[in-house]
């Protein structure tokens, strides 16, 4: 143990002590602090609709063939007559749910979609749940989340019509 | 028989374990603390004002986790072993003399005990035990090897560390801890009287407290968790409580030994004792968020081919200097 690795370690003792007095700390006091995300952030999946109120998905599942996790379940419906829900009655999603417990947040669901129905917005905080029930979310509340950013934004989307009875949303 | 020195004595033994046994959460909440004032960050600030009470739900968490103990135990031994450790750091604080309610003055806790010194380097060998114990009953060869060589740093840092304290002995001509703090009041500090003293001591008792930089036999990358792998709930508290009971009760020494106990002007000593001690123990967690850690082989060396000659330099030039000054009248 020679003289330069005592003056070495006292050196350091002096260094960390000067941290010490130094502010700012690094610690974001999260949640009533955060950390801003980058504009391409990937959080919670969003259910885009057209300006009045008509769900664009088509149901063609190419976004749960793409996710990596097979966290996606789609079931594609048609209707009989325009019930001004859906883009076409011919084809939509009749059940749409992600699994968010094993969503791995990639974005390929999202870079799949053809009609860009499903987008990802940067929501984190409304992902909390405590059973796995509550993790699933569905075709409802991934349009909710869409139209709660709208409304951010300051555009009023207006709600999705019922559906017929005959199929359904889900 | 006269009870009432006994019941006095007995008043002031459970003031003193009331004390250790609170501060013991107060320390694990300083560390964090100050090592998060050192890396830049805060500290625990969210349970209780300043994260104050963090400790004891610490402490209510450790108490309601599952105790496993595992199947091919020496299940006496695994329970007594971290029993042993606390309380041999527990037996130190009886001897060490806290200081006053009135400036300048000292108060043994115990029946002022002669060769307090002596009683309290002997606890400090039996605490080994605790580890050694420890580690074998678990029936786990990294547990084993992880108290095998904290034992071994333990016994090589005693030697440095009764080196350390014969140059005080000396100087004091008293193993009792009262009469050498009373020495330091009449002549100086024996911090500026035994210098190389006082550094060897403080290294050593780094290193008997397996604390950074000489913690190898904890490091969790090296050994899991060395010798208390396989411990949970309480008899893991009991060593985590016993390591820093230990760290208090060496910076307790440190400051009656070297740093003049409970003198100082003005304030009541336990004030002044207290603000020492808590001194050293800042200085205890300074340098763990600074250095790196020893390797084993390096530890070992330092303990006997540095520090060991360095304690029995320290000796005989304290002898030199003591024989001189006497000499000349």
């Amino acid at each position: 143990m020679s003289a330069e690795t005592i003056w070495a370690a006292i050196k350091g003792l002096r260094l960390t002590l000067r941290h010490v007095f130094k502010e700012p700390r690094v610690t974001v006091q999260y949640p009533e602090e955060k950390k801003p995300h980058s504009p391409r952030y990937r959080g919670l999946h969003e259910q885009r609709l057209t300006p009045d109120g008509r769900q664009l998905c088509v149901g063609c599942s190419l976004c749960a063939a793409a996710c990596p996790v097979d966290c996606i379940y789609v079931e594609a419906g048609e209707e009989e007559e325009d019930s001004g829900r859906y883009l076409s009655p011919e084809r939509f999603a009749r059940v749409y749910k992600i699994n968010m417990s094993r969503c791995i947040f990639c974005g390929y669901c999202v870079e799949a979609c053809p009609t860009y129905a499903l987008g990802m917005t940067k929501v984190m905080d409304e992902l909390v749940f405590d059973n796995r029930w509550n993790a699933i979310w569905d075709m409802d509340m991934l349009i909710e989340n869409f139209r709660r950013r709208m409304r951010e934004e300051g555009i009023e989307i207006p709600e999705p019509k019922q559906p017929a009875a005959s199929g359904g949303a889900s | 028989m006269d009870y009432s020195a006994f019941i006095s004595s007995m008043v002031k033994m459970v003031i003193v374990l009331g004390f250790v046994m609170l501060m013991v959460p107060m320390l694990i909440w300083m560390e964090r603390k100050v090592l998060a004032d050192i890396q830049a960050r805060m500290g625990p600030n969210r349970v209780g004002p300043y994260g104050l009470l963090q400790c004891f739900a610490d402490g209510i968490k450790l108490f309601f986790k599952e105790d496993v103990i595992p199947a091919k135990v020496d299940k006496v031994v695994y329970v007594v072993a971290p029993a042993v450790s606390m309380t041999c750091a527990l037996a130190v604080f009886s001897v060490i003399p806290f200081g006053g309610l009135r400036p300048g003055e000292g108060t043994a806790v115990a029946p002022d005990i002669n060769v307090g010194l002596l009683l309290v380097l002997a606890t400090m060998s039996i605490s080994v035990y605790g580890i050694v114990l420890g580690g074998w009953a678990s029936n786990n060869k990294y547990s084993l090897l992880g108290s095998l060589r904290s034992s071994a740093q333990m016994i090589s840092y005693e030697l440095s560390l009764g080196l350390s304290v014969i140059g005080v002995l000396m100087l004091s001509g008293s193993l009792n801890i009262v009469d050498i703090v009373n020495a330091q009041q009449k002549s100086t500090w024996f911090l500026i009287l035994q210098p190389l003293g006082f550094v060897v001591y403080l290294v050593s008792a780094f290193a008997e407290t397996n604390r950074v930089p000489f913690d190898l036999p904890e490091a969790e990358t090296e050994l899991v968790a060395g010798f208390h792998t396989e411990y949970s709930s309480m008899k893991f508290a009991m060593f985590f409580m016993g390591e820093y009971t230990f760290v208090m009760a060496h910076a307790a020494l440190v400051t009656a030994l070297f740093l003049g106990g409970w003198s100082g002007p003005v304030l009541p000593g336990i004030f002044w004792f207290l603000l020492k001690m808590f001194a050293v123990i800042y200085f205890f967690m300074w340098v763990r968020g600074t250095l790196p850690r020893l390797r084993y082989d390096q530890l070992m060396s330092f303990g006997w081919k540095v520090l060991l000659p360095l304690g029995l330099a320290n000796v005989f030039i304290t002898g030199l200097m003591l024989s001189l000054w006497q000499s000349m009248g």
